[in-house]
């Protein structure tokens, strides 16, 4: 254990993670782990399931708490789960506004709706949503409260793959307007280079490579640059086979 | 029809053009539903098979009764026939006796439900978000659950007496016990998933409670209430039984001990019928409240 005991925060933005440790039992998921996100920045931490990476993204929603090490986060963060966590029983717009208290809310929440293509939908019910709606639904109850830090749980896994790709340019298309840190994590090696800023790849509970990414967008669609990224994420996850 | 002859051919190794599907495989067709668009004979042949709906069944024992009465195949002193019962019933009306002991049965079962619901939803609540809550209340909960409502009678009436108090406590005990039960586990059935997701929102805990539980432990509650108006019936016909001298039960005590068979079916019937009202009511709360879920509609 380490003898990190101050509370006081040591950066004013983003994420710091320093040699975080989690065990479940006898297993170390996360071993003294390393990771920080700058502000305005989109991590995404890229790994097989049962790797550590949900783990962490719970760690850093505050969810869970480490066996040793330090994570400091934001106060004001959000979550977007890969269910869309819809509350049945309420319509969308009472959804959107969960975790409101401003006498705003509702205009705040429909503004949040409008940011994700849902105008019009507020009086919804949740069983009434397709599955794209309904996770578009919780992004926007995740950026209705304008966080600093966005964490993002596989949420477009259980997604057809066209829905899944309109998510990816409404993401693109809302980090224009909310300035917060992200951090993605993804068992989809596509999705990453689409979104990703920098690119994780987790391994045996720390932070194998990384790959900074700054590729254009058409670049991150099809490209040389894209597809030696490509290989080289899939090396990385142990798929070397392809190439 | 050159199909069928085709495929009666073991010459399955010779190219088969993709028209020619062997007839012998059973194929599913489906075209569109037009049962909806034939509306005038549709409709008819709907309201012909079930006319009362769910009441069609008994509509329809009803019925036969009526006619093996009639027959006299049942005996008057066995069970009168339902016309009987329902002249008897007008005639107990207009003599000024069948009111007023309907009225102060109806009065108990109030009283006894809203002490029997108080008491369950208090502590269901309590059990259901409070650990310390749950300590104090289920291991009574799940004893009293166990106690028939039938056996506690004498003793209550060795605690409380033979007059009102005891036919109200018993009701209520009947009400409040599932009523505890049903809302304790509907609470601590509520999704953790959506809790935690609350919680990640920014709402506090009052919106956690208003917005999640309580909502969420709904449909659960519901299933308390239709528990609790059954029994609190149950238990209005036992008490009623003991020293009444008004009520329901002391009709159909006092016509049994004359042999008038047609006034306990007076009693019995005026009893269900408050059973099915019990149930339709739960049934419109359960469309007004529950409308948000997606259920499962029968064919």
């Amino acid at each position: 254990m380490t003898a990190t005991a101050d509370a006081t925060p040591r950066a004013q933005t983003g994420v710091l993670v320093a040699q975080v440790i989690r065990r479940f039992g006898d297993r170390a998921v996360l071993d003294h782990l390393d990771l920080t996100i700058d502000d305005d920045e989109l991590v995404v931490l890229l790994g097989p399931s049962g790797c550590g990476k949900s783990t962490l993204l719970r760690l850093l929603a505050g969810l869970d708490k480490p066996d040793g090490g330090r994570i400091e986060v934001p106060a004001n963060r959000a979550i977007v789960f890969q269910g869309d966590r819809l509350l049945a029983w309420q319509r969308v717009l009472r959804n959107v506004t969960l975790g409101l208290h401003e006498p705003d809310a509702d205009e705040r929440a429909r503004k949040a709706l409008a940011e994700v293509n849902l105008a019009g939908r507020e009086r919804a019910w949740p069983k009434q949503l397709s599955g794209g709606e309904a996770q578009r639904v919780a992004l926007a109850r995740a950026l209705v409260s304008e966080p600093e830090l966005v964490l993002l749980d596989e949420p477009f896994a259980a997604l057809d793959a066209i829905t899944r790709l309109r998510m990816h340019d409404l993401v693109r298309e809302l980090r224009r307007k909310h300035h917060a840190s992200m951090l993605l994590v993804t068992h989809d090696v596509d999705e990453a280079i689409a979104l990703a800023d920098r690119i994780l790849v987790m391994s045996n509970g720390r932070i194998g490579d990384a790959h900074t990414v700054q590729l254009s967008p058409a670049e991150r669609e099809a490209s040389v640059a894209r597809e030696r990224l490509r290989a080289a994420l899939l090396a990385g996850l142990g798929l070397a086979s392809q190439h | 029809m050159s199909d069928i002859s085709l495929a009666a051919k073991p010459a399955v190794l010779t190219f088969v053009p993709v028209t020619a599907t062997p007839a012998s495989r059973p194929r599913d067709v489906f075209l569109p539903d037009d049962s909806r668009r034939r509306s005038l004979f549709g409709t008819l042949r709907g309201r012909l098979r079930w006319p009362l709906g769910v009441y069609t069944t008994p509509g329809l024992i009803l019925i036969v009764w009526e006619i093996l009465a009639q027959a006299g195949v049942l005996k008057p002193t066995y069970a009168p026939a339902p016309t009987d019962i329902l002249s008897t019933t007008v005639e107990l009306w207009r003599d000024g006796v069948l009111g007023p002991d309907l009225a102060i049965s109806l009065q108990r079962a109030g009283i006894g439900l809203a002490i029997g619901f108080a008491v369950g939803i208090v502590a269901g609540v309590l059990g259901g978000f409070l650990r310390t809550g749950e300590y104090v209340f289920n291991g009574v909960a799940q004893i009293l659950n166990t106690v028939p409502l039938l056996a506690v009678l004498p003793l209550f009436v060795v605690w409380f007496g033979i007059d009102e108090l005891t036919k109200v406590l018993l009701i209520a005990f009947g009400a409040g016990v599932p009523m505890y039960l049903n809302l304790f586990a509907a609470i601590r059935g509520v999704d953790q998933r959506l809790i935690e997701m609350a919680r990640t929102t920014g709402a506090g805990s009052w919106r956690v409670v208003t917005r999640v539980l309580l909502p969420g432990a709904l449909p659960g509650f519901l299933v308390g209430l239709r528990f609790s108006l059954a029994y609190s019936i149950l238990g209005l016909v036992a008490a009623e039984t003991v020293n009444a001298d008004e009520g329901l039960g002391f009709l159909i005590t006092q016509a049994q001990t004359y042999l008038q068979t047609n006034k306990v079916f007076v009693g019995l019937v005026i009893y269900s019928i408050l059973g099915l009202v019990a149930d339709q009511f739960v049934r419109t709360l359960e469309r007004v409240l529950l409308r948000w879920r997606p259920s499962y509609e029968a064919v």
